[in-house]
């Protein structure tokens, strides 16, 4: 891991409020491009809160409040010239259960470029093009190349959560973030799913939330620990888990508590 | 001597357990003859209706005017009354309805103007017909001069219909899952094109069958259209699809009915029934359609 990386997404004195009730506090880190971070700790420490604010997806409650800072790209996304619909562009988002939608799997790949052009400029032959990459990129074109017409949500799990991932592609994000991405899915699945994380980090920075500390360990260059809305620590995974700079990191990658 | 010891069976039946299971079977028994006792009547009242409506009922009853002072003949101008007063007033109330709960639905968030609206909604679902029939006599015909016609009555049907509609229709917008609307928004859909590409395509079964089901509402209720354009009898041509304007007062199946049974004497007594009979039949044949709609819409959508 070259230390000279760049940052994707930094946050100064982030803080969140869901009513009085105070999710994040004085959230301040750097998140690497092109590297894998996995954001870890016990469960309501705000881990999915801290995702959400990174492409603004917690603000369709009104009553969520935020101060502090976001860049991402080195752009601050809370200020007001920010257009959601752009920053969502580059900024995709991965959900813990896989959320296709009930269309075909090629409707679902090219659902963002619909999204973002007039009917009248796309072209068959892009679409088409667009979606044997994604589904490539993602390792599922061989085997739904000849049903590309199937439903998605009739997938098996894997392959819906890999097309949910495809489907982020066609817009070229380059954030990707995924929450809990494998707690719906078994043993192999979450193996694939891991993998295709690592040949994703070639192409783009990625966020990931686990429960799970193995995961964490393998799928992850750097590890963020929370704990109710702070961040304890944030190292290289292999020196977050061998030499915990701070107790409560050891505490909890223990087994203490979580 | 050693006493041989009885086989002791393990899970036998306990008196406790033996008590529990008659309770048991004694609660299947009242639930099942309530259930029958709710089919029932509604047999006995259709069977009775046909049976007493037999006399009368044919192409010609449908098709034909009252005749003799509404003694004789058929039910043309209710029949086609009726079909007017649903069809105007469906045509105005399905498409605020509908627009209204998606507003309240989807774009809105929680604010005093939506508890507001909330609390209107459920309140104008709860008002009595009567109440929504002044209420359309001041508004409709005196207010907004329409006069007693078939747009004041269309007007307060669809006033009435209205609250259920959009209750009905946020119903079925809310049962399309969060995660599909999350999916949309997270590469950029903006709120319309969300609307548009998920949650109408997955909820038009439910929003459909909502509406449909109000025909049957505006079509039995009396009391809105007699304070506001139904009238005893209209002289109209037998078969005429056209016979009203809007202006016009008309005649209706409902208000028909309660004229031939309460209002004049020596009607044959197979009339009222055998016009309770189409009001019936058509009704029913309105939300078997509904039926068969959302059958046929479920089947294209699955997840
Ligand atoms: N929409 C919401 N409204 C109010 N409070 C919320 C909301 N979402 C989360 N919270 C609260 O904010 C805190 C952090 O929640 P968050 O979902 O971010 O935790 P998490 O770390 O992702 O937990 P988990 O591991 O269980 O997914 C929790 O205490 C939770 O109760
Ligand atoms: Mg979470």
């Amino acid at each position: 891991m070259s230390p000279t990386a760049a940052l994707s997404i930094v946050t100064r004195g982030l803080n969140l409020w869901y009513g009085s009730f105070q999710a994040l506090i004085d959230v301040s880190i750097g998140i690497r491009e092109r590297q894998i971070t996995s954001l870890i700790g016990p469960s309501g420490c705000g881990k999915t809160t801290l995702l959400r604010c990174f492409n603004r997806i917690n603000e369709r409650f009104s009553y969520v409040r935020t101060t502090g800072e976001i860049e991402v790209l080195g752009q601050s996304i809370l200020a007001p010239e920010v257009s959601l619909i752009e920053l969502r562009k580059a900024v995709g988002m991965v959900f813990q259960r896989p959320n296709p939608l009930p269309i075909s799997v090629y409707e679902n790949v090219v659902f963002g470029l619909r999204v973002h052009s007039r009917r009248s400029e796309l072209r068959r032959s892009e679409l088409d093009q667009a979606v044997e990459t994604a589904l490539t990129e993602v390792g599922l074109w061989k085997d739904l190349k000849d049903r590309l017409g199937a439903r998605a949500t009739t997938l098996q799990l894997e392959q819906q959560q890999k097309l949910c991932i495809a489907r982020l592609l066609p817009l070229k994000p380059e954030v990707i973030l995924m929450d809990e991405p494998c707690s719906a899915l078994d043993v192999e699945a979450t193996r694939a799913i891991e993998e295709l994380m690592f040949t994703l980090r070639e192409r783009y920075t990625i966020v990931i939330v686990t429960h799970n500390m193995a995961q964490a360990r393998r799928a992850s260059d750097e590890c963020i620990f929370m704990l109710l809305g702070e961040v304890v620590e944030h190292s290289p995974t292999a020196d977050l888990f061998l030499n915990p700079r701070k107790e409560k990191t050891a505490d909890y990658i223990e087994g203490r508590y979580g | 001597m050693d006493a041989i010891a009885p086989p002791v069976t393990r899970f036998a039946r306990t008196p406790g357990v033996a008590r529990r299971e008659r309770l048991q079977a004694v609660a299947k028994w009242v639930f099942f003859t309530m259930a029958l006792a709710m089919i029932v009547p509604l047999v006995a009242i259709v069977v009775y209706l046909l049976v007493q409506a037999a006399p009368s009922l044919n192409w010609e009853f449908l098709v034909e005017v009252p005749k003799k002072g509404m003694r004789e003949g058929g039910i043309w101008p209710a029949f086609v009354g009726t079909l007017y007063l649903v069809a105007i007033s469906l045509a105005i109330a399905a498409p605020i309805g509908v627009l209204a709960a998606i507003y309240l639905n989807e774009y809105s968030r929680e604010s005093w103007f939506n508890r507001v609206i909330n609390l209107a909604v459920i309140n104008l679902a709860g008002v009595p017909s009567i109440v929504h029939a002044l209420f359309g006599l001041g508004a409709f015909v005196y207010a907004a001069r329409f006069g007693y016609s078939i747009i004041s009555a269309s007007l307060t049907l669809a006033i009435m219909t209205l609250p259920v509609i959009i209750a009905s229709t946020r119903e079925a917008l809310a049962s399309v899952p969060m995660s599909f609307r999350e999916a949309c928004w997270n590469v950029g859909a903006t709120r319309w094109q969300t609307i548009r590409a998920v949650v109408l395509p997955n909820s038009i079964s439910g929003i459909l069958t909502g509406v449909i089901l109000q025909v049957s509402r505006a079509a039995g209720e009396t009391a809105p259209i007699m304070f506001t354009g139904a009238v005893f009898f209209k002289a109209v041509q037998r078969g005429d699809w056209f016979p009203y304007r809007l202006g016009d007062q008309c005649m209706a199946l409902s208000m028909h009915l309660y004229t031939v049974s309460t209002q004049v004497p020596n009607v044959r007594e197979s009339i009222p029934y055998a016009t309770a009979v189409v009001l019936l039949g058509s009704v029913l044949l309105v939300n078997a359609t509904a039926i068969a709609v959302r059958v046929w819409l479920r089947g294209r959508k699955k997840w």
